[in-house]
């Protein structure tokens, strides 16, 4: 049977069949989105910690969101927070947040490692939500739940990561788990952002820095956003970057058919992306937010719930239901 | 744990005649059979709501919506279980506004699985009636939840388990009593 995870840290550690109990998992709480009434008791009475140390809008709105349709009660800490403008320290503000109960603590930081520090000291689990350059886990999930629900499986894809991938926790969220089904992965876009070294991340991956070479074939076409806030050296100029690596219709011709285009938000419209991509039949931009709730549901489930491993069991023979 | 067979309560024969009695029942409780649909609870449950759906089909040439439901997100123990049992997709296509809902599951006995099950219904919108159909009922109420419906009622002691098998998951037809060896 499966090993029950006690954190989401990453997806590198993670083995194929986690990930796809996640992806299965996630599955009720997709068709649980289009119930009239979304609230469930589920996590009646728990409390989660939403620490996001690094402002961000979506994925802080679908955790909470998550968490609050599964029953949970949420407590925020925010980038703006006056406790992190005044100095204090890391440990000291999830110690904090720890003293007032929480049953599990959803962190994004800046820093790479930051989650798994934390997960080291506090006794609740740790739920990744982008930590630096390092990972974002729960958004490769969901990509990969997009994936296999457009294209019917996720195996065996030729899928082309387009942009900053050097910069990207995205990416390297995305390559850890496309890599474990068997997917081929060619990372594309300039030089100073795709070096050679990429190719190191998992057996099997391409680099190449012309677009039209890396859209060939392609069956899934992530975009990345162009991520000035985490790039202190000054880059391609952004009509450069236009020129050269914009996803546009007439490149995606290059690609499949019916290749799906992804992109984890939030889009910079006439930069990273044209806008009759990001709205064209061929963009799962949207089921990609819808997915991440289901996602972040199934997660916030298996981690949050539950009492102590070695509590009774007294459900299974006494209501003769479940199996 | 260790279990011993202490008789059969209902052979493959006495299934089929079992859900045919209450497949009729079922549709003269609901005068014609208009706006019922059935939902079975997993897993047990939706064989059953798809064979009374087939027989009622036969005699009374009505089309009834079967669903499935899943409880696990409903249930009253999740706190007190190490860890959280798998969620199985419910899939009910059809809306229960105003719907005359029979829940379809195999054995009743403490009234928390379908305390859970009208929960799971109540969120998708408003049945008009709720009714109960159950293949065996066991006794042992936890909650004040009854039967509309029911295949056979047995007495049973708090350490028996009901065993229903059923083709469609087992591949054998057969209920029998059962108890644990200590």
């Amino acid at each position: 049977m499966l090993q029950r995870l006690s954190h989401l840290l990453g997806t590198e550690n993670l083995t194929r069949e986690q990930i796809a109990f996640i992806l299965d998992q996630a599955k009720p709480f997709q068709e649980f989105q289009r119930h009239p009434l979304k609230k469930l008791a589920t996590l009646r009475g728990k409390t989660v910690a939403i620490a996001f140390f690094e402002s961000s809008t979506r994925t802080r709105i679908s955790f909470t969101t998550a968490a609050s349709r599964l029953g949970a009660d949420t407590m925020a800490l925010q980038a703006e927070s006056s406790s992190l403008k005044k100095g204090e320290s890391l440990i000291d503000t999830v110690r904090t947040l720890e003293a007032m109960r929480p049953d599990g603590i959803v962190i994004r930081h800046a820093s790479s490692g930051a989650p798994e520090f934390v997960a080291q000291r506090l006794e609740i689990p740790v739920l990744n939500a982008g930590d630096g350059t390092h990972e974002h886990p729960t958004q490769a999930l969901l990509d990969a739940l997009t994936i296999r629900d457009r294209k019917g499986k996720l195996e065996g894809w030729n899928v082309t990561i387009l942009g900053d991938i050097l910069h990207s926790r995205v990416a390297r969220s995305n390559i850890h788990v496309l890599s474990k089904f068997g997917v081929k992965i060619t990372l594309c876009g300039p030089a100073m952002w795709v070096p050679r070294e990429l190719e190191k991340l998992a057996p099997g991956i391409r680099v190449v820095h012309c677009i039209e070479e890396g859209l060939r074939g392609a069956d899934v076409v992530m975009v990345l956003r162009v991520q000035t806030e985490r790039i202190h050296e000054p880059a391609l100029a952004p009509d450069e970057y236009i020129s050269q690596f914009q996803l546009t219709p007439a490149r995606l011709k290059l690609a499949q058919p019916e290749a799906l285009v992804l992109h984890p938000g939030p889009i910079v419209r006439g930069l990273e992306i044209d806008s009759a991509v990001a709205d064209g039949p061929q963009s799962g931009v949207l089921e990609q937010v819808t997915n991440g709730l289901a996602i972040r549901m199934a997660l916030l489930y298996h981690l949050i719930g539950g009492a102590a491993a070695d509590a009774p069991h007294p459900a299974k023979d006494r209501t003769n239901a479940s199996d | 744990m260790p279990v011993v067979e202490k008789r059969q309560l209902l052979s493959a024969e006495e299934i089929g005649r079992t859900l045919s009695r209450l497949a009729h029942e079922i549709v003269e409780n609901s005068g014609g059979a208009k706006d019922l649909a059935l939902v079975g609870v997993r897993r047990r449950g939706v064989p059953l709501s798809e064979r009374l759906a087939s027989q009622i089909r036969g005699f009374a040439n009505v089309e009834v919506p079967v669903g499935t439901l899943d409880i696990t997100l409903y249930r009253d123990d999740l706190s007190t279980v190490g860890s959280h049992p798998v969620v199985q997709s419910t899939q009910i296509d059809f809306p229960v506004d105003n719907r005359d809902l029979v829940i379809v599951d195999d054995v009743l006995y403490t009234g928390r699985t379908i305390r859970a099950a009208m929960n799971g219904l109540f969120d998708l919108g408003r049945p008009r009636r709720i009714q109960l159909c159950v293949l065996i009922d066991r006794g042992h109420r936890e909650l004040p939840v009854e039967a509309s419906f029911i295949g056979r009622q047995i007495q049973t002691s708090d350490s028996e388990i009901v065993e229903v098998r059923l083709r469609e998951i087992d591949g054998e037809e057969r209920v029998m009593l059962v108890d644990r060896v200590s």
